[in-house]
């Protein structure tokens, strides 16, 4: 019984394979005949065909095609316009697009793709065979176009080593495996680290960290990457005396960048000057270039290679307080011969309390001077501290004396002058004489980058005397922390602060001009903020700085403002959060509703800085105006029904939009959680009309008699009271003019009749 | 006026009115002028003259108040008078057809739309003056006006004044939008028609011109009484009543304050037409 049914099976199976295969035989009997029609004449090694002048072979050799991967396809299955029935087929055919079979579309989006190279510059034609085998050659495919390349990648380094698989390195290892997807895309400026990182992590890591990697992720103009230094294909190991990257030419590849007169010195100024001439002329430079010692300092001794930071950076190689352990890098044992320090351990434990090597040897300017005495602040004080002292610019005296009890008690108390006075110079007498202007971005950095994109920096790089700079706000040798009480900065003296300049119209321009004429100053005292401030004393409450951000003001109508309308809401979110959480999720929230009109952002119903409670009768008065400016129609019809004429007399209690429509988290009414949709309706009333019903929510509030389609049985009415008016008053009317004349008559008559 | 009266003539006076009827109008003339003063303030809220007299009297609150209180006593001359009709009905055992028809009844018939055309006759010279009974067709009008006007104005007004009260025994909320139109409407049509139409009919036709006191004085001259009025005369005569409702003239000081009232009643009423007038140019400008 068993063996029957394996015989069944047996039976059916084979039945089974038999109609399969009769039913694919021809194909392959076909293919084999349409190959054999074709070589009749391809076979022949003789035939050519001419293409603008130049003789082409039209051979095919059936044994390589027979290795090919195509080897059972016929012939027309790539040349479709070929007719085996009607030969001679026409001398030129059509291109074989092999995206009839292969899905070709992320290629032809390929920097390679729509013509630029074909299938078969990669693949040949009739010799096609898998990609496994053609990896082996694919260098050179790549090479006969990209020559020049080619030749760099040979002599540099890549070429003779490695990877961390023990694979060679090949086009393919850095430019994407996914060779048909190659485009600028996953291959651009910005990430392009990360390809080195998949074998030079740890320098990548460094490089992601420091200060050109963050430039590069922030999208900066210029920002370095890895090429920058070490060329794209002709990447040198640095012991190679050819390479940018050797010691000895390490002061040129850092040049490049950080001279005068480069795109980049444009663009961001940085507090020292002539790096690299005062480079070349310190003991580093003479020790390197002219005594030919490798072990020198050069730029990336000091900076660090991959993670170069700025000095402010407290995990920075040049940090103050790391600056000691990176000079003893090579100066191993300057805590031992080193005259000057007393007890040579401070350096590195304590090293605010004594100074850090830079403050005598000038970093990029180490002489070899013996500095008779350091430049500590009483130094500067034996001259600054006369009251007498002064300079003349312009015509005008400027007194240069310093208290230093004020300098004592400020928030740079632990900072020698010369921190702030950078540039003074041993060759000159004194030694300030031309130190310049104080760069707070020395240390300020972020704060400076801020202010120089604000209106005040903007202004103030334009020459604008008026326009704030850090001094104005901060003070100088007594600049003092904003936590301190007695600080123009301390959230109560801000106000005035501010309005030293902008309640004053002649130092302010356009706009901030218009604001001071309006009593700008007087308004924010009168504000909710200002009282909050100034009568309640409290420090939560917003001055200035808190919406016009401290250093990054910029006018309202500067997209990057913080207080640009589209910033608005998130600017008083910083402290009315739980407010923006709610408007968010609103009917005017630009991500609830997306429309081209303007949608009303927080300053457009609170005033920005006449701000009011909003239990205020003006406010209250104001709103109506607020929410008509957009919703025009119902604000009429408002005004048609009982609330509105009663608000329009006065009235404060009266329903007012938000009343009834709620104010931030305002929904369409047809919106279930809407205090108008049909689940909330009644208790919304209820705030006013506490014996609200079911049937009283039906009043419509926004109800006129003008729109028939709307609201008919108000329409007829409305016309049937009209019609019983217009016909009382013209009967009665015509009634009283008849009657008035009938009589007045009579009496003439009585009159005459009298006389 | 009339260069015939005798010294007798000029002393005896018709009593028109009495105490009780005289009393109820001053109470419809203040709480009217009243009510349509305070009512002008809401219905003509968009123009500015209303805005600044609300604000003047205290807000809406204060004039609202006003409005409700002189409702109150609209509905308590109206029940006032009802109840008068019926005490008059029992008290004088006076049958329906008397009240309806009688030649002191309110109700219009026949007779009035035959006068109305003789009067239309006598407006273009073409017939004489209508004997006139106790009341004409106009004045019966007048006092219809009221009575239907008290009706529609009243009731949409408590809608108003109660809606949660109403719309809870089933009124859907819509109707008090309605209430709302007919309520300004037809309060229009009753200031409206008051101060120009009634005015004029009753005070400034040239026989009566500046004003008729005699719905405060109660009485009016015989004299005037026989021409006004013929058919009454006539009927009273007849009947042998009219020594019953002679009397001697009224009080000068009634007079005189009876004149100062009327007035300022009058002014009043035509400085609100004025007002009315204005704001409707300005609304519908």
């Amino acid at each position: 019984m068993y063996s029957d049914l394996i015989r069944l099976s047996n039976i059916v199976v084979t039945l089974f394979l038999a109609v399969i295969i009769v039913l694919f035989s021809p194909i392959s009997f076909q293919a084999q005949e349409d190959i054999e029609i074709c070589l009749d004449c391809h076979s022949d090694k003789e035939l050519v065909s001419k293409k603008d002048g130049i003789e082409i072979s039209m051979f095919v050799d059936q044994h390589i095609y027979n290795e090919s991967v195509h080897r059972d396809f016929s012939c027309t299955d790539c040349h479709s316009d070929v007719d085996p029935d009607d030969l001679p087929h026409a001398e030129v055919l059509t291109k074989v697009k092999c995206n009839d079979c292969h899905d070709t579309d992320s290629f032809e989006s390929s920097v390679h793709g729509s013509g630029k190279v074909l299938c078969n510059e990669c693949h040949g034609k009739h010799d096609i065979q898998y990609s496994d085998s053609l990896k082996l050659i694919f260098d050179d495919k790549c090479t006969s176009c990209h020559t020049s390349a080619s030749a760099y990648f040979s002599s540099g380094v890549h070429a003779s080593i490695k990877d961390k698989n023990n694979e060679e390195i090949k086009c393919q290892s850095c430019h994407s495996s996914h060779i048909h997807e190659l485009n600028s895309k996953n291959f651009d400026e910005k990430t392009l680290h990360k390809t080195c990182g998949a074998c030079h992590q740890s320098a990548v890591d460094k490089f992601e960290n420091s200060l050109h990697g963050l430039a590069l992720s922030r999208g900066k103009y210029l920002a370095p990457n890895c090429i920058t230094c070490h060329n794209a294909h002709q990447i040198k190991v640095s012991k190679d005396q050819t390479s940018k990257t050797y010691k000895m030419n390490i002061p040129t590849l850092c040049g490049k960048c950080h001279k005068e007169g480069t795109k980049i010195s444009e663009l961001k100024t940085i507090d020292k000057h002539n790096i690299l001439a005062n480079y070349s002329e310190s003991i580093h430079s003479d020790g390197l270039f002219k005594r030919g010692l490798i072990v020198s300092a050069v730029c990336t001794d000091c900076h660090f290679t991959h993670e170069m930071k700025p000095h402010e950076d407290r995990t920075s190689s040049i940090h103050r307080d790391n600056i000691a352990s990176t000079c003893t890098q090579c100066h191993v044992e300057i805590e031992r011969v080193h005259k000057k320090v007393i007890k040579g351990e401070l350096w590195e434990k304590e090293s605010h309390k004594i100074p850090a090597c830079i403050e005598c040897h000038q970093p990029h300017q180490v002489r070899r001077v013996y500095y008779e005495q350091d430049f500590n602040n009483n130094y500067c004080m034996n001259c600054h501290s006369d009251r007498n002292i002064f300079k003349m610019v312009n015509g005008e005296k400027i007194s240069l004396y310093v208290d230093i009890n004020e300098h004592n008690n400020s928030a740079h108390k632990d900072n020698s002058c010369i921190k702030c006075h950078t540039n003074v110079s041993t060759s000159i007498n004194p030694i300030c004489k031309e130190s310049g202007t104080v760069d707070c971005s020395s240390c300020h950095a972020e704060q400076v980058e801020d202010y120089s994109t604000s209106q005040h920096g903007k202004l103030y790089a334009e020459g604008n005397s008026n326009s704030a700079y850090c001094t104005d706000c901060h003070g100088t040798h007594n600049t003092l922390t904003k936590e301190e009480l007695n600080s123009p900065t301390f959230v109560r003296n801000i106000p005035e602060l501010c309005a030293k300049c902008h309640s004053d119209a002649d130092k302010v321009g356009g706009a901030a001009a218009q604001k001071a004429r309006e009593g700008l100053a007087n308004k924010y005292t009168m504000s909710i903020h200002g009282k909050g401030l100034l009568e309640s004393g409290l420090t939560v409450t917003a001055t200035c700085a808190d919406c016009h951000t401290a250093h990054k003001e910029l006018p309202s109508t500067d997209p990057l403002s913080s207080v640009h309308p589209d910033n608005i809401p998130a600017t008083c979110s910083k402290c009315h959060l739980g407010i923006y959480e709610k408007f968010r999720k609103s009917v005017h929230s630009p991500e609830v509703t997306e429309t081209d009109k303007e949608q009303p952002g927080c300053a457009d119903c609170h005033k920005s800085h006449s701000i009011e409670r909003v239990d205020k009768t003006d406010f209250r008065k104001g709103i109506i105006d607020q929410c008509g400016r957009c919703h025009m129609d119902v604000t009429d019809t408002y005004f048609d029904t009982f609330h509105g004429k009663v608000s329009k007399l006065g009235s404060i209690k009266t329903a007012r939009c938000y009343d009834c429509h709620g104010s931030h988290s305002i929904l369409p009414t047809y919106d279930q959680e809407s205090t108008l949709s049909r689940k909330n309706i009644i208790e919304t009333c209820k705030t006013c009309h506490p014996n609200s019903n079911r049937m009283f929510v039906g009043y419509l509030t926004h109800a006129t008699h003008h729109d028939k389609e709307k609201y008919p049985y108000l329409y007829y009415t409305f016309w049937a009271m009209t019609i019983l008016l217009v016909s009382v008053f013209s009967f009665f009317g015509i009634h009283t003019i008849l009657w008035f004349f009938r009589a007045m008559s009579d009496r003439a008559a009585e009159k005459k009749s009298n006389k | 006026m009339n260069d015939k009266l005798t010294e007798h003539s000029e002393e005896v006076y018709y009593q028109r009115f009495d105490p009780f009827l005289r009393f109820l109008h001053i109470i419809v003339i203040i709480s009217f002028i009243l009510l349509a003063f305070t009512g002008m303030m809401i219905k003509f809220s968009g123009v500015g003259t209303f805005q600044s007299i609300s604000k003047f009297l205290g807000g809406y609150e204060v004039t609202g108040f006003i409005h409700r209180i002189s409702a109150f006593f609209t509905f308590f001359y109206f029940s006032a008078h009802i109840g008068f009709l019926i005490y008059r009905k029992k008290h004088y055992k006076r049958d329906l057809k008397y009240m309806l028809s009688g030649e002191n009844s309110m109700v219009p018939s026949k007779r009035d739309l035959i006068e109305f055309w003789q009067t239309m006759k006598w407006f273009f010279r073409v017939g004489p003056r209508p004997e006139y009974g106790r009341w004409t067709y106009w004045e019966k009008f007048d006092y219809f006006a009221v009575f239907w006007g008290v009706m529609i104005i009243g009731s949409s007004g408590l809608i108003l004044w109660f809606p949660e009260f109403f719309t809870n025994l089933g009124l859907p909320g819509p109707v008090v939008n309605i209430a709302t139109i007919i309520h300004s409407d037809e309060a229009l049509l009753a200031t409206g028609f008051i101060f120009t139409i009634h005015f004029f009919n009753t005070h400034f036709r040239p026989d009566k011109f500046p004003m008729d006191t005699v719905i405060f004085t109660g009485c009016i001259p015989l004299e005037e009484f026989k021409l006004d009025r013929p058919r009454q005369y006539k009927y009273l005569v007849e009947t042998g009543q009219l020594e019953k409702y002679l009397v001697g003239p009224p009080s000068p000081i009634l007079v005189k304050v009876s004149k100062i009232f009327g007035f300022a009643a009058l002014t009043f009423g035509l400085f609100l037409i004025l007002l009315i007038i204005y704001s409707m140019i300005f609304i519908y400008r």
